[in-house]
């Protein structure tokens, strides 16, 4: 069973050409069974070969299926391969279990859109490109994993090209995620370079063995990777592509901005932590980045009225925990983080979807209200999402991965007190602002009426992740357990002044407080909401964090427009004068030796005669 | 024995071929071109037999047949040209006749 | 072979040979120059007849009196008929006079003269460079020529025969149309 590794890739490969080529003649039901189907089945091949890993354990915890030889140049010969460990068959899991849930709620979200076989096609595409990522054996097939989520993700962004706007937001994604693409290119050259070879297991190999801790070679190979990550995890300083992603569908949304594409740097990260633990600076940075980020996002989050922002700004916040976990040394517990956010996240993101379709298209939640009773799936499913998000204690698998995270903060043999700090402000703000967002959607009065229901294919879904939502807490031991065949277990080292009971009561504090804040500000007393931010500071400070902490101003200060400058005044392109001259001199050219077009007879008379006096001129000089 | 050099014979026909190129390069009336053309190949002719007789045989006469045979087929349509030039545009003028300028 | 002396040159003296030639030149330079200055059509058609019948006079004194014979009788005597023929049917009168007249400004001169004047320095060098040869006192008879005609020559007398009658075709399909157009 585990030789059919690949068919989890293929197939969802072979699933979306033939939607590409093929999806406009078949009719609905064939593109819903075979978009949806295809994840499916690998889902069902994934676990499959999950059962085998976990009943017959493989020699080195790892299994390698090398499929064809991809390069062979002067010695540098990547295959391309697939490598199967514990790390990797829990992404893929989560990847192929999420996916197909998603993509069978889309079946029915999408049905009235023109583009339904093209929509299919490319959350194909992009399942495959994402296992292909996850699977990947050398960083160069990685790297192709890597370019093909971003290019499904720009495709489903700019999804409904007509509007101007998406394919804006489209193209804001893929730039910027561009910026940390070349990051990591740079790495992989570094890599290459200085050790060789490609291929993760040996290159971690090599690294320990050449490679001194603290080298500056590790340092920067491990930053430009970190680069990478943060390109495409949105986090500090490119985070600023994700919040406007939200211009493509909901179910896209679902899929790659929350569940899947965003964690790619996480994985990343992940998988090279050997060259990260040879470069305790290059970790510090990754931790900084992370405590950074979910301050940050946190706070945007809370000032946010469209309901799929506050979810994307939640999005980063909280891979910016999966960062600082990573940071801290406390490697499993990001992994964990991400198998619940997964399923949360995801989760909300349906919901909102559900509440978007029902409200005919609503986005702000300030014009929403009183759908508890409306929408009452929805309602339920949405709640113990946002618990799980905010931290709900026990019964909420975000309360055990997010708690594991922030104690890793103060303990992990990385960890600083302030990044447990951080960690305890940003789970404030979590809880505030999801606290905020469901007071005012689902209750209060009702501003707009529910003009549409959803079907089975949208509510099942949501039933199946609040099941996980729920249950996910159970699997804490187990799953750390099995990822640490391959991560490191995280050392606690500095446990003086915090226990870890201690800081799951603390936190359990801030979920409350943040509870009540948002239950006065938001339901009880409205109007204070608002008084609040009428308050001169409040309204700067409010209005700063709306625009994302100014780091879209910022960078069209830095970047877009010096670039819009030279772009205009190269307007006439002085390369191609080059060509443009050549053109017009032949022109000139032309235009001149047309001149002795007269035709006239004697005129040419004269112009054989002058030519045979020229010809007998030579004749007689040479 | 004759004491005319060849080179007189050549030159003689250098100097009428020269004046017809002139005539062709200065007269504007198609006739009078139509003749210079005549002149001209009346002094090649001349320039052929010239040298057949400087070596005693037939073939530079032979040549001057064909180059008769030539100018009389030339003349011909080339007068009938003239004649419907002259019934289209009612003038003999060659430089009135040159609409093939510039730019097709 | 022997040089044959026809009855013309027993009664003359060789000298007056050579006279016959410089001074047939001479004529027919003259006359081809007066050709072309003349406004008249018809006189320029005359200066040509004159200088056509001292071109044949120079062929006879080379000894190529076939030749000769050709010049006068189709060179003069057709081709150039057939351009008074057309002059004629034209009838072009005095006002096609004033024209000429108009065109041919003293200005016009310089240009030609000068292409025509290095043409002919160019061909009088390459000329007196060849080489002094003299030409034989013997006379090409037509039977040799016709002998040649139809020996090595066949294949050509043919080709010409073939453009003759291409340029009969022509001229009367190009004839034909005129015709047309005067009646309509």
């Amino acid at each position: 069973m585990i030789q059919l590794l690949w068919l989890i890739v293929a197939l969802p490969v072979a699933s979306a050409l033939i939607l590409a080529v093929l999806g406009s003649h078949l009719p609905r039901r064939v593109v819903a069974a075979l978009g949806a189907g295809s994840i499916g089945v690998s889902a069902v091949i994934t676990m499959l070969i999950a059962t085998e890993y976990l009943s017959s354990p493989l020699a080195g915890q790892a299994y390698t299926e090398v499929l064809w030889n991809w390069i062979n140049v002067a010695g540098f010969e990547p295959h391309v391969g697939f490598y199967l460990d514990a790390l990797s068959l829990v992404m893929i899991l989560v990847v192929t279990f999420v996916g197909f849930w998603i993509h069978l709620y889309s079946a029915e979200f999408m049905v009235h859109d023109e583009g339904y076989s093209r929509f299919f096609a490319y959350m194909n595409l992009f399942v495959a490109s994402m296992l292909t990522l996850l699977l990947a054996d050398n960083l160069l097939v990685l790297y192709v994993g890597w370019e093909g989520v971003g290019l499904c993700s720009y495709l489903l962004i700019g999804f409904w090209y007509r509007d101007p706007a998406n394919g804006a937001a489209a193209r804001k994604a893929f730039i910027v995620t561009r910026v940390g693409d070349t990051a990591m290119l740079l790495g992989l050259f570094l890599l290459f370079t200085s050790l060789g070879t490609l291929q993760i297991q040996d290159l971690m190999r090599q690294a320990t063995e050449q490679w001194a801790t603290g080298s500056w070679l590790a340092i920067t190979a491990a930053l430009l990777l970190l680069g990478g990550a943060v390109g495409k995890s949105a986090q500090l300083p490119l985070q600023v592509w994700l919040p406007d992603a939200m211009a493509g569908p909901t179910p896209t949304s679902a899929l790659i901005h929350a569940a899947t594409m965003v964690t790619a740097g996480v994985y990343l990260i992940a998988r090279t932590h050997v060259l990260f633990a040879l470069a305790p600076a290059a970790q510090f940075a990754v931790a900084i980045v992370g405590a950074a980020t979910l301050l940050l996002a946190g706070c945007s989050a809370l000032t946010q009225h469209d309901i799929k922002r506050i979810l994307a700004y939640s999005t980063v916040s909280q891979i910016g925990y999966m960062f600082l976990a990573l940071g801290v040394g406390a490697w499993s517990a990001a992994i964990f983080h991400f198998v619940t956010h997964a399923f949360f996240k995801a989760l909300l993101f349906l919901g909102a979807g559900v509440i978007i379709e029902a409200l005919h298209d609503e986005h702000s939640i300030f014009r929403m209200g009183g759908l508890r009773k409306e929408l009452p799936v929805a309602f339920w499913t949405f709640l113990i999402g946002g618990s799980a998000l905010a931290g709900l204690p026990f019964i909420t698998a975000g309360f055990y991965s997010k708690d594991l995270i922030i104690w890793g903060a103060w303990s992990a043999a990385q960890g600083q007190p302030g990044f447990w700090i951080a960690g305890m402000i940003g789970a404030l703000l979590t809880s505030l602002y999801t606290f905020r967002l469901i007071l005012r959607v689902f209750f209060g009065p009702i501003q707009t009426p529910v003009s549409k229901r959803p079907g089975y294919l949208m509510t099942v879904p949501l039933l199946i992740l609040a099941f996980f939502a729920l249950v996910g807490g159970a699997m804490k031991e187990p799953l750390l357990a099995f990822v640490q065949s391959t991560l490191p277990k995280m050392v606690e080292v500095n446990a003086a002044g915090m226990t870890e009971t201690l800081s799951e009561v603390v936190a359990m504090l801030v979920f409350l407080i943040g509870l009540s804040f948002a239950y006065l500000f938001h339901l009880q007393n409205r109007s204070l909401a608002d008084a609040a931010v009428a308050h001169p500071t409040a309204h700067v400070v409010h209005s700063w964090w709306f625009a994302d902490w100014g780091f879209d101003w910022l960078y069209d200060k830095l970047f877009v427009q010096p670039f819009s400058w030279v772009a205009e005044i190269n307007k006439a392109d002085f390369i191609d004068a080059f060509y443009t001259g050549i053109a017009r001199l032949t022109e000139a050219m032309y235009r001149a030796l047309q001149l002795t077009q007269t035709g006239l007879v004697r005129w040419y008379a004269a112009g054989l005669a002058f030519g045979s006096v020229v010809f007998l001129a030579l004749v007689v000089w040479t | 024995m004759l004491e005319i050099p060849m080179r007189d014979g050549l030159i003689l026909a250098g100097i009428l071929f020269s004046l017809g190129v002139t005539g062709l390069l200065v007269r504007r009336n198609l006739i009078l071109v139509l003749m210079s053309l005549e002149v001209m190949l009346n002094a090649a002719g001349l320039a052929f037999v010239v040298a057949g007789a400087r070596w005693q045989q037939a073939d530079g006469q032979i040549v001057f047949l064909f180059i008769l045979a030539m100018a009389a087929a030339e003349v011909a349509i080339g007068l009938a040209l003239v004649l419907q030039l002259y019934h289209e545009f009612k003038s003999l003028d060659a430089d009135a006749l040159s609409e093939m300028r510039g730019i097709a | 072979m022997r040089p044959h002396r026809s009855t013309f040159t027993v009664c003359f003296p060789e000298t007056c040979m050579e006279l016959a030639f410089y001074i047939a030149a001479a004529v027919a330079i003259i006359s081809t120059a007066l050709m072309l200055r003349d406004v008249n059509v018809v006189h320029a058609l005359l200066y040509l007849i004159v200088s056509l019948l001292a071109v044949a006079v120079v062929f006879y004194v080379i000894g190529a009196p076939f030749v000769a014979a050709l010049e006068v009788i189709i060179y003069a005597g057709a081709i150039v008929v057939l351009f008074v023929f057309v002059v004629m049917m034209l009838n072009l009168g005095e006002q096609a006079m004033t024209q000429e007249k108009g065109w041919l400004t003293p200005g016009i001169w310089f240009g030609p003269t000068l292409l025509a004047g290095v043409l002919l320095c160019e061909v009088a060098y390459l000329v007196v460079q060849g080489g002094g040869a003299q030409l034989e006192a013997g006379m090409v008879t037509p039977k040799q020529v016709g002998i040649v005609l139809f020996g090595p020559y066949l294949i050509g007398v043919e080709l010409a025969s073939m453009l003759l009658l291409a340029g009969l075709v022509g001229a009367y399909h190009l004839g034909v149309r005129t015709t047309k157009r005067m009646d309509v």
